[in-house]
């Protein structure tokens, strides 16, 4: 935090999620069927990434920071995968 | 106290209010909560009045919603949660660890002004009109039919997440970075396993009540179909979320009352906690698989009979942990010197009202069980167990047993054990009689019922009235004997932790020299006197 550098990282992530958000809604409303569920989940993977490797820095960091991010994403799975399994067994 | 503590350091509003220290942060919490436990309590008074006859007498229906909605909403995210976490946590957890502060002095205070922020968003809703929805915001009724003030209560709760958030963070990093020379993982009391785990519940699991609460905003601002099922929305989507955050908030509420449970049981019965380690992984064991069962509140909602058999599996899992604690509380006190303190006291009654609440909550987790008792006032009885019961008298068992720290003064002995018993006898007068009007099929939130329910409800409306002048005692004693007690030494409990080795009230940075950690937590020698962890 001592010395201030041009965040160009920052501007260049912001607008490339910019950019994805974009191309999201339009291909929102091209006729894909099942397509548009797995188009609109691969670019929110993306646009994840993004965020937590640029602006969340996690690509400078290592160890214990590491670790506990991964809990993070281990937990989602957590809830998607508990979720799911209601969803996917209603009769 | 000719030397300087944190207390004298300076006067000034200006001194209070835009503190850094952890201990002060943890005495604005402290006036807070104090405040919003009497709001909810006042809740549970007018409940408490309008079920001792079985007519409508004092309030109608419509508030009648209001008044247990208000009630539940304030006591879990105004009061518990942060009770022991944001005072009492506060206060010791750089104490025990031998640091100067927490890892981020600023961001503690940012803390409080978020929850007094949140806090006042959803006073606000509740006075403006109230909220009808139960603390459980279900759709498609919060979402589609309510015409109260749902939107800004949910803001506040939203608001109030966010300094819990900061909360955990601060203590994570805490409890990683801070800990004195010496101070191995396994030389730490038992009460940071137990506030580590909790941050950890915390920091996963609040988000996700945040973005739950955001999608109910945006289904009802902008006709999104999220939950609800005419425009694409599935409404057990809300419940699946929700409780998500929502049974893993159960433990952001118990676990640190087990915490304060260690440090009491130990020292007053001058033994270490049995089987240390294994009551240090059973925190974090329940912080991990109590995200694994939040399907057991869901068993009649329509979700799939293969998931709530998962969810039935998982909840008797759950309690294993728990169990363990309590066997190893029970086996700590075998041979002990026991002495029967205030604190003393409240953490014994706190084994037997949380067994009693844990193993009510193994019925419940039983599916075919359940589909009988749900909604009705056998899990008002089992849930009131574990975080009044619990919860709550482990909180007054850590105020006293840290008061002369946090204040520099004795109370007295001997009304603190007069409001320790009563509290004990005016709990199980008001909620046993809810497991029987539960089994004998009252529901809950209803605020009428047939007459043959009345002397269950009466005894639990006078057990109410015992209670609640039992917990208003403190306010008495305790608040006297701040200004007129007895001066405290550094050490009245002959405890060894090294929150004891400083003066009481600490100064502002908590140790004049750095204390270096030689030694385990809870040890005493063969005369019961403490051996400080630091010497
Ligand atoms: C020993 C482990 C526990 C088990 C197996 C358990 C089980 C259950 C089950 C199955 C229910 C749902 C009952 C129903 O709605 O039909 C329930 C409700 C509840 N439990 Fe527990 N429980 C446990 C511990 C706790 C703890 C530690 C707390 C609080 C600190 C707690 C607080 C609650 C609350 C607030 C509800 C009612 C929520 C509502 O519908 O408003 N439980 N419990
Ligand atoms: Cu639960």
């Amino acid at each position: 935090m001592t010395q201030w550098r041009p965040p160009l990282s920052l501007i260049g992530a912001w607008l490339v999620l910019l950019a994805l958000l974009a191309l999201t809604v339009t291909l929102a409303y091209v006729p894909l069927g099942a397509g548009n569920a797995i188009v609109a989940m691969s670019i929110g993977t993306i646009k994840a990434g993004i965020v937590a490797a640029i602006f969340m820095e996690l690509r400078h960091r290592s160890g214990l920071t590491l670790v506990f991010a991964g809990a993070g994403l281990f937990w989602l799975g957590i809830l998607l995968w508990l979720g799911l399994m209601d969803f996917l067994t209603r009769t | 106290m000719s030397e300087m503590n944190y207390l004298t350091a300076d006067y000034t509003l200006k001194s209070w209010f835009l503190t850094t220290d952890h201990k002060r942060i943890a005495i604005l919490y402290f006036a807070s909560l104090i405040f919003f436990f009497f709001i909810g309590g006042a809740a549970a008074t007018a409940i408490r009045i309008e079920l001792a006859t079985p007519q409508a007498d004092l309030v109608s229906s419509d508030i009648y919603n209001r008044l247990f909605t208000m009630h539940g909403i304030i006591m879990v995210w105004f009061f518990l949660i942060p009770s022991i976490p944001n005072t009492l946590g506060n206060f010791i957890v750089p104490l025990m660890i031998g640091a100067r502060d927490l890892a981020f002095p600023r961001l503690n205070l940012l803390s409080w002004y978020i929850f007094m922020l949140g806090g006042c968003t959803t006073l606000f809703a509740i006075f403006a009109g109230g909220i009808d929805t139960g603390w459980t915001f279900y759709t498609p009724f919060s979402t589609l039919y309510s015409n109260s003030y749902v939107i800004v209560a949910a803001a506040g709760v939203f608001i109030a997440g966010f300094s819990s958030i900061l909360t955990g963070l601060n203590f994570i990093v805490t409890i990683h970075r801070l800990r004195a020379p010496g101070l191995t993982w396994y030389r730490l009391p038992l009460f940071l396993w137990s506030l580590y785990a909790t941050s950890v519940i915390l920091v996963l699991a609040t988000p996700v009540l945040a973005i739950t609460l955001l999608l109910i905003a945006t289904e009802r601002f902008f006709g999104v179909g999220i939950f609800d099922p005419r425009i694409g929305g599935d409404p057990l989507l809300f419940q699946h979320l929700f409780w998500f955050y929502s049974h893993p908030a159960v433990y952001i509420m118990i676990l640190p009352g087990m915490g304060v449970v260690n440090e009491l049981i130990s020292c007053y019965s001058r033994k270490q906690v049995f089987g240390y380690k294994f009551v240090a992984w059973a925190s974090l064991a329940i912080a991990a698989v109590g995200f694994l069962v939040w399907g057991h509140h869901m068993f009649v909602s329509g979700q799939s009979l293969v998931a709530s058999l998962v969810f039935s599996f998982m909840s008797f899992i759950v309690a294993v942990p728990s169990a363990i604690k309590v066997f190893n509380w029970t086996a700590t006190l075998h041979k002990g010197s026991i002495h029967f303190d205030a604190p003393m006291l409240y953490a014994l009654a706190f084994i037997g009202l949380f067994t009693i609440g844990g193993l009510t909550g193994l019925f419940l987790a039983c599916l075919a069980f359940d589909v009988h008792a749900t909604d009705t006032y056998f899990v008002v009885a089992h849930f009131h167990y574990i975080m009044v019961g619990g919860m709550v008298t482990a909180y007054f068992g850590g105020l006293h047993y840290w008061w002369p720290k946090i204040t520099g003064r004795l109370y007295s002995e001997y009304w603190a054990r007069t409001a320790a018993v009563l509290i004990f006898f005016g709990f199980n007068l008001t909620f046993f009689p809810q497991f029987i009007l539960g089994a004998e099929g009252m529901p809950r939130r209803y605020h009428v019922y047939p007459p043959e329910f009345q002397l269950w409800n009466v005894l639990s409306s006078g057990g109410a009235v015992i209670l609640a002048v039992a917990y208003l005692m403190p306010l008495f004693y305790l608040g006297y004997s701040a200004f007129f007690g007895r001066r405290a030494p550094a050490n009245p409990w002959n405890a060894p932790g090294l929150e004891w080795q400083t003066s009481s009230p600490p100064p502002g940075f908590n140790f004049t020299t750095q204390p270096v950690v030689t030694r385990a937590p809870y040890q005493y020698n063969r005369d019961f006197q403490a051996e400080p962890q630091n010497a």
